[in-house]
């Protein structure tokens, strides 16, 4: 029981770490997960560690937490996963609430309106550079063009519900590899 | 708004959470801002914008921002777990049933086939945030400018941000 405790206070602390220096992107901090639990202290072996990553793949959900439930389940069980997400979650929970008092302080300041009016059209710019990185690989066959076409104008022009473009791309994936 | 509610419409979009923070955006944005009306257009341009220069998950980060301005810590608190809750619980029932996880093949399928929605949901999230947050000549300087280093420069886009950010309180002030 003791060395179980200490299991878990270890975890905490490695993904506790991890999850202070994720800014930005879950992928970006696979391999500092890896070289953490494969590596460093050899939790789990290389291969379940790919598994791990497939599994946060094709569930909902931020990769960088999924993986850490895979990895704290792996090591010790359910309790072992929730230390971990728990770990991972902190940091930037602890800072979006400090941030929160702060800006909801100051949000009426004309230098913070200022900031978010610059800073607004900068991350358009980011989401088109995802839109042009994903669509590179994700857009090759006529078929998935077509699709994510139709998804968006019904996104745009019917104001159809988000979850409705997940379950049609769902089904339409099973059909369409269904007949290949 | 009820921590109930709060929990209930956080794990509604942990749940539907694919592709990515940008991709759930727009499912953000239809509960919150459309849906329960908790927050304002400009207040959800805020809102990703703060949470995209926070570390961590931009889902996580924006339920714990929306969470703190409807019921404080409190509320941070349970729409964060709210989020969490349904990836956490299908990574465990995946990992519970499956020892050997044939992981591959099945995330494969799973990603091949939601990424045309994926890249339907980011471009809805881009119109939505230029049309609302691109207001003038300079919000299209600022745009361009932005994308221009993004592509040519390895750079941070959380820097990218704080320079945008501060061309516009140049700007505007």
């Amino acid at each position: 029981m003791k060395s179980n405790n200490r299991i878990l206070l270890s975890l905490f602390a490695v993904f506790l770490r991890i999850g202070a220096f994720t800014w930005g992107g879950g992928y970006a901090m696979l391999p500092l997960i890896r070289n953490e639990v494969v590596e460093k202290r050899k939790w789990i072996t290389s291969s379940d560690f790919i598994d791990g990553i497939a599994v946060s793949q094709s569930v909902p959900g931020a990769i960088a937490l999924n993986i850490a439930a895979f990895v704290g389940n792996r090591i010790s069980g359910n309790s072992g996963a929730i230390v971990a997400v728990i770990g991972s979650a902190l940091p930037s929970f602890i800072s979006i609430v400090v941030i929160s008092i702060f800006f909801l302080r100051f949000r009426e300041l004309s230098m913070v309106q200022g900031f978010f009016r610059g800073a607004t059209p900068a991350i358009v710019a980011l989401l088109v550079g995802a839109i042009v990185d994903i669509g590179r690989d994700a857009l090759k066959g006529y078929k998935e063009i077509i699709i994510a076409t139709g998804l968006l104008l019904l996104l745009l022009c019917l104001h159809m519900h988000p979850v409705l473009a997940i379950v049609i791309a769902a089904i339409l994936g099973l059909f369409v590899r269904r007949q290949l | 708004m009820t921590f109930v509610q709060l929990f209930l419409t956080f794990a509604k979009i942990g749940l539907f959470a694919f592709g990515g923070g940008f991709a759930t955006l727009p499912l953000i944005e239809r509960e919150i801002v459309i849906g329960l009306q908790w927050f304002s257009h400009s207040e959800f341009l805020e809102l990703v914008a703060i949470s995209e220069l926070t570390p961590g998950p931009i889902a996580i980060n924006a339920a714990t921002f929306v969470g703190y301005k409807l019921g404080g810590v409190w509320g941070s608190a349970i729409a964060t777990m709210g989020v969490c809750l349904p990836s956490v619980t299908l990574i465990l029932i995946v990992a519970h049933f499956l020892q050997r996880f044939e992981g591959n093949i099945w995330a494969d399928r799973t990603v091949r086939s939601l990424r045309p929605a994926i890249i339907a949901l980011i471009a809805a999230a881009a119109y939505s945030v230029a049309g609302k947050g691109i207001t003038d000549i300079w919000g299209i300087i600022i745009a361009v400018a932005s994308f221009m280093v993004l592509r040519t420069r390895k750079i941070n886009p959380i820097l990218v941000l704080i320079m945008a950010g501060i061309a516009g309180i140049i700007v505007y002030l």
